[in-house]
């Protein structure tokens, strides 16, 4: 194909646009129990598979790994240990964050799985990998049934 | 042509469509897939891939959404894809199935079609515009039932069709959707119905149109060996055909769908299908508007050109005609959540060979079927020839 | 199915519920932005709209004279070979009455919308438009009809630069 020289630049063009989203997402069975219990009772539950004894949190409609549908649901409590973490100082759209936020995936006690959330009263140059956390809930009255129900993980003794 | 395995379906599974559904997607491609597993007596174990069919990310809101699905498919920790042609996506996800088999590569498939198209406010059509072209199509405020429109006021000119006649696709399809235990829009209408019912984009009227729905099926696909001690009642994936047309749709002449017929040739040569009337027992060609089953039966070369709508005058399309179109109630009668629409199609021709369609089952043991999808802007067409 | 399968999962929720909030959910809507390239072709077909002209490419192997312009032929599978204008006159391949907005919502005065075949491109190259200054019972197929722009110092080099195609006299 022969290129076409363009002397100036202003000649290539581009077209402006956007792309307008809306989107309303049901929380599903599984999920809208999950927040259900979260936005009542501050409480975090998880479903046991029977088969291969898997706690999943967050709880789920069936067991990804035997394919059976899971009933059973227990209580997780709201501690765990910090598995991983990073520190971001630039938001979401690239600007400046004007205190950097600690993002942790908090592994939840004895089960399997958990959560990607912020860790709260700790300064970022104390925060370990495999250190102890707990959940800090919302008041009742703010609590809507969403993980921003959850403030952030705090460190415990 | 060399093919390494022959390949059956030996399961299928369907979930309610509805339009809207409290199930996340995930949750949709579990039920539809664990019911294709129980109705096999197969567990995950005994699945070796997983192919995936979801049309537009737009629609459920989620990016990459064959990945997010992935575990309701049962494809945790095994070989997947996901396939996605717009509305061709259903029977192309079945044929994406039949190359993971026929190739020898593995012994079992699953196949997977899942929408959700209920998230999208304030109404799953707005997802659509992303489809069209940014610069010539989307500042003139193009809408998907436009273009449809178009196609359908062509096909109609061309061949000299009155909307009586398409309006006899409706009737029919709603009518056999009455016996489907998932449909959506069941129901006993008539021609004055639909000719009476709302103008949303002449000639196309409320009623000639399928609603957007969520749900999902799934299939079980198993080669020669496999599926013999599976199941006694194999059905047979004889032929897979596929084309797409140009993307340039105004350039194009819209009264017939070249595409479709080019990938019902390929498909008939495959399961050596000579004269597709009289060999072919029932077929489920993709009926999103009344006058696409229409459209659609011509592209299978099931008829001549323009012979269509004489063809459901006659009654030939009824479930105990000659030759039975959508028995199930098509999308028109039992929903159009894109992708699970075209599957669903596939998994009915299953149960019409088996005779395992209850209230819906045509009559005189059927043992050729031919299901069809079509998709993008109004370019793909998909086409599947299974066998009992 | 189909007959030995006795329940089908699924759990309906009302369309007013979902909508109206009362059916526990996330929201999202962001505003994605984009800027699209508009390429070698794009840039001098909405260069020449803004000068109230429509401008097309020819491919010398099968001849066509294809709009919206490409710098490839599609079907011999080579590169165009050089521009050529067209007119801005032409003929009804299919049109539709349309009391949908893009939206999905309803209308009470319609939009005609159709294909229009221009004149000096190839048989059936047609471009997608509007149709205006015609009543929705007097549109005919094949029928002649001729851009309408707008005015010079309004143009910005898109395809709204066409106000709409209106029927001409013949």
């Amino acid at each position: 194909m022969s290129l076409e020289k363009i002397g100036d630049p202003r000649e290539i063009r581009h077209w402006m646009g956007h792309m307008e989203c809306d989107y309303s997402y049901t929380y599903g069975v599984a999920g809208e129990k999950f927040f259900k219990e979260i936005k009542e009772n501050a409480r975090i539950m998880g479903t046991r598979c029977k088969n291969c004894g898997f706690v999943y949190v967050p709880p789920r409609l069936f067991c990804e790994r035997c394919f059976e549908r899971l009933t059973e649901w227990v209580k997780v409590g709201k501690r765990g240990k910090v598995h991983t973490y990073t520190i971001a100082y630039i938001n979401v759209d690239g600007s400046k964050l004007k205190k950097p936020i600690i993002w942790a995936m908090v592994k939840i006690d004895n089960v399997h799985g958990g959560f990607v959330h912020k860790l709260g009263e700790i300064d970022p140059k104390d925060v370990e990998i495999g250190m102890r956390v707990e959940a800090v809930f919302k008041e009742k009255k703010e609590r809507v049934g969403s993980m921003l129900d959850i403030k952030y993980f705090k460190p415990v003794k | 042509m060399f093919v390494k395995k022959r390949v059956a379906v030996v399961g299928a599974g369907l979930t309610l469509f509805r339009r809207n559904l409290k199930q996340t997607g995930r949750e949709l491609a579990y039920e539809a897939t664990k019911m294709a597993l129980d109705s096999a007596g197969l567990t995950l174990k005994d699945i070796d891939c997983v192919t995936l069919g979801t049309a537009p990310d737009a629609f459920d809101g989620i990016h990459m959404k064959g990945e997010n699905l992935l575990d309701g498919a049962g494809a945790w920790r095994k070989p997947y894809s996901r396939v996605y042609v717009g509305g061709g996506t259903g029977v192309f996800a079945a044929n994406s199935g039949w190359w993971h088999v026929a190739s020898g590569l593995f012994d079992t498939c699953l196949v997977v079609a899942e929408e959700k198209m209920s998230s999208c406010f304030p109404h799953p059509q707005y997802a659509f515009t992303t489809i069209f072209d940014p610069i010539m199509s989307r500042p003139l405020g193009m809408n998907l039932v436009w273009i449809f429109a178009l196609e359908m006021h062509r096909y109609m000119h061309v061949h000299g069709i009155k909307k009586e006649q398409i309006a006899l696709v409706s009737v029919k399809n709603k009518g056999n959707a009455m016996d489907h235990p998932c449909a959506q829009l069941p129901a006993k209408i008539t021609v004055e119905d639909v000719l009476n019912s709302e103008v949303l984009v002449w000639p196309v009227q409320r009623l000639d149109i399928s609603p957007t729905s969520d749900g999902a099926a799934a299939l079980v696909l198993a080669s020669e060996d496999v599926a013999k001690k599976i199941t006694d009642d194999p059905v047979w994936i004889d032929g897979v055909g596929w084309c797409i047309d140009s993307t340039y749709w105004t350039n194009r002449d819209l009264y017939f769908p070249k595409y479709v017929e080019c990938a019902a040739r390929m498909a008939y040569k495959m399961a050596g299908i000579k004269n597709p009337p009289k060999e072919i027992d029932v077929a489920e060609p993709y009926d999103p508007f009344d006058y696409k089953e229409l459209h659609h039966m011509e592209g299978l070369l099931l008829c001549k050109k323009g012979e269509a709508p004489k063809l459901t005058e006659e009654g030939v399309t009824q479930r105990d005609g000659d030759l039975p179109i959508n028995p199930s109630g098509g999308l028109l009668g039992v929903g159009n959540p894109i992708a699970a629409a075209g599957l669903m199609k596939v998994c009915e021709i299953f149960w019409q060979l088996r005779g395992e369609a209850g209230k819906r089952q045509v009559p005189g043991d059927p043992r050729t079927g031919v299901a069809q999808a079509w998709g993008d802007l109004m370019q793909y067409g998909s086409v599947i020839v299974m066998r009992s | 199915m189909s007959v030995k399968i006795k329940k089908y999962a699924g759990e309906r929720i009302k369309t007013d519920d979902l909508r109206k909030g009362r059916i526990p959910v996330e929201r999202w809507k962001p505003k994605i932005r984009y800027a699209w390239s508009t390429g070698t072709a794009m840039s001098r077909f909405l260069k020449e709209l803004k000068n109230g002209r429509i401008i097309g490419r020819k491919c010398h192997k099968c001849g066509r004279i294809v709009v919206p312009p490409r710098m490839f032929c599609e079907l011999c599978f080579r590169p165009t070979d050089e521009w050529v204008y067209v007119k801005d006159t032409g003929i009804i391949n299919t049109y539709s009455i349309s009391y949908l907005a893009t939206d999905a919502t309803r209308l009470k005065e319609p939009i005609l919308v159709a294909i229009i075949e221009l004149d000096g491109a190839s048989k059936g190259m047609g471009i997608f438009h509007h149709l205006g200054e015609v009543k929705k019972e007097d549109v005919k197929f094949d029928m002649k009809v001729k851009a309408v722009w707008k005015p010079p110092e309004e143009r910005t080099g898109a395809i709204t630069d066409i106000k709409y195609f209106k029927p001409v006299e013949v």
